[in-house]
């Protein structure tokens, strides 16, 4: 006899209550789906184990761990300099942006302050990773519901993106491009120009997935009021970014805790839908597209001219103390918690990052739904695996 | 009425086996040919560029060699079994779903005299072999031993029986309209007849069974498996389906019968809806010319039609399974009784 851990009692337990709230008409024998590791639904290596009966999911329990790369440990061996070529490691996608927050709790604790121009360029870049995320995004959840066309144009229009990214950075998937006290190089001679031809491209596919998906009848019928997620509860699995503000709550870091970026100096929106569903989630995130275009272009006409780099000493060694800064990353609130005891590795660094969240609410949003539906709400909730298994 | 086997195939006087080896052989080249056009034509050039998916327009001149690198590919792959699969039943499955696509194209006339068997049911026994490849899907989603598979065989098996229904019932109008089941009496009809007495173009029921038509091509995509019916492959949910096991030879057999459906079925609709091989008797155009003629207007018609097939496929997303028994029961098999009712009414009327 094999023991029976408490996490399988619980779960036990769940599908018990699970069992009673789904109503069984017809005498039927449930079947276990395991959906991953490998599955083209889980962006990776998520799995997750579903109960189905017929095809009605009665529990779905995400595994994750598939691919655990222990970036918090290797932090601490690593100077705060190595540790940022870990960060954009992180979420693949966006990974700019995942330099931009450890950065700003180094120098919170070091007390630098970056010149205007770098914070300028900083949060253009952090607009535009978000840019290439979310054009991926919009093509894939097409992709999750059979539409294979929409991703084929997402990949030819993030290419000018990621273009404009490698212009200016070097990298076009880990730019490596954030220094503690500013950047490592300024912007290259017409990046300007180039930077609104690509803007224009990103506009006219954001009208294309507008009429693809977002105008198609059978894109609504699969994601209106599928994988509601009512306000209270996003708010007690703690979603954030786009999934939260898909369920109402009107939260962005941008506009309400921005810290060391040019956010506030910026004319923009943040949008909200009060639905919560699937359909919200793709909503909002598209509308989010447009407005980080909008963004992007007042950055670039306003760019401050100056130095990109203060002065910092050679060898970075930082006080210590504790700081936590968090951004609005493409998928949520991603934040390094970073503790120093004064030497040239931080003590410890915390990841909280937005995927962890945002997938913890699959087994309470999956009961009920059907196998399609398991699809949709994971390509609405939007994750990267490297950014669960950290 | 066109008599069957009167006329001599291509002018020429010959035995019975002569003529039927002559039209077997005829037959297939004619099926892998259009097959193999279909495939170059819209999914290596037409979606790819509509993708802006270059790479299958690459291979040697004009993308041309496309096809010929990709049979060389699955021939190559090793044919696995899975361990637990019941192998006589996963072995026969493609053969079965193969079968029924050759069998449709038995009866599809595609000129006076270019048809294998000239069946005076016809219409009837193109859906009634066509739904045999219900059996040959649940087989290999059965055998397989795989619950992806086994989902996937139990969708197609739900959704093409329900979809056989619109399909039955929107040919009827047009069975009505003809007074006959044969499909060479369907097409003279649709070449000797006019619209409001004016027969320039013939009568094609396109435009008086504007609804059968429309029906009959959503009962299409939805027999096809193609996007938005696709559940029973949902590549992104169910990994592929039913096929989810096979591998090489055997997948290649599934491709392939998925095209030549497509062929077959765009035929069968090119024939009920739009005037079939023939050529409006008004044109004049003599019956010996026809011959030479008919196949190529048919072969037309039907690749146009896939091709809107194939465009309907790669703009739309896929729809749930629930609520594509509901667009079957609730409003497709509706919508076909009423054409139903209103043809006959018609028909009697005047």
């Amino acid at each position: 006899m094999t023991a029976v851990t408490d996490r399988q009692k619980l779960s036990y337990i769940a599908s018990q209550a699970a069992d009673a709230r789904v109503n069984v008409e017809l005498e039927t024998e449930g079947m276990t789906l395991n959906i991953g590791p490998q599955h083209p639904a889980t962006h990776g290596t998520l799995r997750i184990v579903a109960q189905l009966d017929g095809e009605q999911v009665i529990r779905a329990e995400p595994v994750a761990g598939y691919m655990h790369r222990g970036y918090e440990k290797l932090a601490e061996v690593r100077t705060y300099p190595q540790v940022t070529t870990l960060l954009n490691r992180i979420d693949w996608l966006g990974s700019f942006a995942n330099e931009v927050p450890f950065i700003l709790a180094a120098e919170h604790l070091m007390e630098v302050e970056a010149p205007p121009r770098a914070t300028w360029i900083r949060t253009i870049l952090h607009e535009m990773s978000r840019v290439a995320h979310m054009i991926l995004f919009l093509g894939d959840m097409g992709v999750q519901l059979g539409a294979v066309t929409p991703v084929f144009f997402a990949f030819r229009d993030r290419e000018y993106v990621l273009d404009q990214i490698e212009a200016a950075t070097g990298g076009r998937f880990h730019p490596n491009f954030d220094r503690i006290g500013g950047l490592k190089d300024d912007l290259p001679k017409g990046w300007i120009e180039s930077t609104k031809v690509a803007l224009a491209k990103v506009l006219s596919f954001c009208d294309e997935m507008e009429d693809l998906l977002l105008g198609s009848e059978i894109f609504q019928a699969r994601t209106r009021g599928i994988g509601v997620i009512p306000p209270d509860v996003a708010m007690q699995y703690g979603l954030s970014g786009a999934n939260a503000r898909g369920s109402g709550i009107d939260w962005d870091i941008r506009r309400d805790n921005c810290i060391g970026l040019a956010y506030p100096e910026l004319d923009w929106k943040v949008w909200t839908h009060p639905d919560g569903d699937s359909f919200a989630r793709f909503w909002v995130r598209l509308q989010e597209t447009r407005e980080a275009v909008k963004m992007i272009e007042q950055l670039c006409d306003g760019l401050p001219s100056g130095p990109v780099m203060a002065k910092v000493p050679r060898i970075i060694k930082v006080p210590a103390g504790e700081a936590y800064v968090a951004t609005e990353n493409p998928l949520g609130e991603m934040g390094y918690y970073v503790v120093s005891q004064g030497d040239l590795t931080p003590f410890r660094v915390k990841i909280r990052s937005a995927s962890f969240n945002n997938v913890s609410i699959t087994p309470w949003i999956m009961r009920g739904v059907y196998v399609p539906d398991i699809v949709t709400i994971l390509g609405s909730l939007y994750f990267i695996l490297g950014d669960i298994d950290r | 009425m066109i008599p069957a086997f009167t006329d001599p195939l291509l002018a020429l006087e010959m035995a019975y086996w002569q003529e039927t080896t002559i039209k077997v052989l005829l037959g297939l080249v004619a099926v892998l040919l259009l097959t193999g056009g279909v495939v170059y034509l819209y999914l290596f050039k037409f979606v790819s560029f509509m993708q802006s998916r270059l790479g299958p327009m690459e291979a040697g001149p004009y993308g041309s060699m496309q096809l010929l690198a990709e049979v060389g590919k699955w021939l190559q792959k090793e044919d696995v079994f899975p361990r637990k699969a019941d192998r006589f039943v996963f072995a026969m499955a493609p053969a079965v779903v193969l079968t029924s696509t050759f069998l449709i194209f038995v009866v599809i006339p595609a000129g006076p005299n270019a048809v294998i068997a000239d069946l005076a049911t016809g219409i009837y026994y193109v859906l009634a072999v066509s739904s045999l490849s219900v059996i040959g899907i649940l087989m290999a989603g059965w055998a397989s031993a795989n619950k992806y598979a086994l989902l996937g065989g139990l969708r197609a098996a739900g959704q093409l029986i329900a979809y056989e229904l619109p399909m039955v019932l929107a040919t009827v109008g047009v069975v009505i309209s003809v007074g006959s089941l044969n499909l060479q009496d369907i097409v003279a009809a649709q070449s000797s007849g006019s619209i409001f007495g004016w027969d320039g173009i013939g009568n094609p029921f396109l435009f008086t069974q504007i609804i059968g038509f429309v029906i009959f091509l959503i009962a299409v995509q939805a027999e096809l498996t193609q996007t938005p019916f696709d559940m029973p492959i949902a590549e992104s949910e169910l990994v592929a389906g039913y096929h989810v096991e096979y591998t090489g030879i055997r997948f290649l057999i599934y491709f392939i019968s998925e095209f030549a459906t497509a062929v077959a079925f765009a035929a069968v609709a090119s024939t009920l809806f739009l005037g079939g091989w023939a050529l409006p008797e008004s044109w004049g155009i003599s019956r010996d010319a026809m011959h030479w003629v008919g196949p190529l207007v048919i072969s037309l018609k039907a690749v146009l039609l896939v091709g809107v097939v194939f465009w309907v496929r790669f703009s739309f997303p896929r729809f749930r399974e629930d609520q594509l028994q509901k667009l079957a029961w609730k409003v497709l098999i509706p919508l076909a009784l009423v054409n139903i009712a209103i043809t006959g009414v018609l028909k009697v009327v005047f």
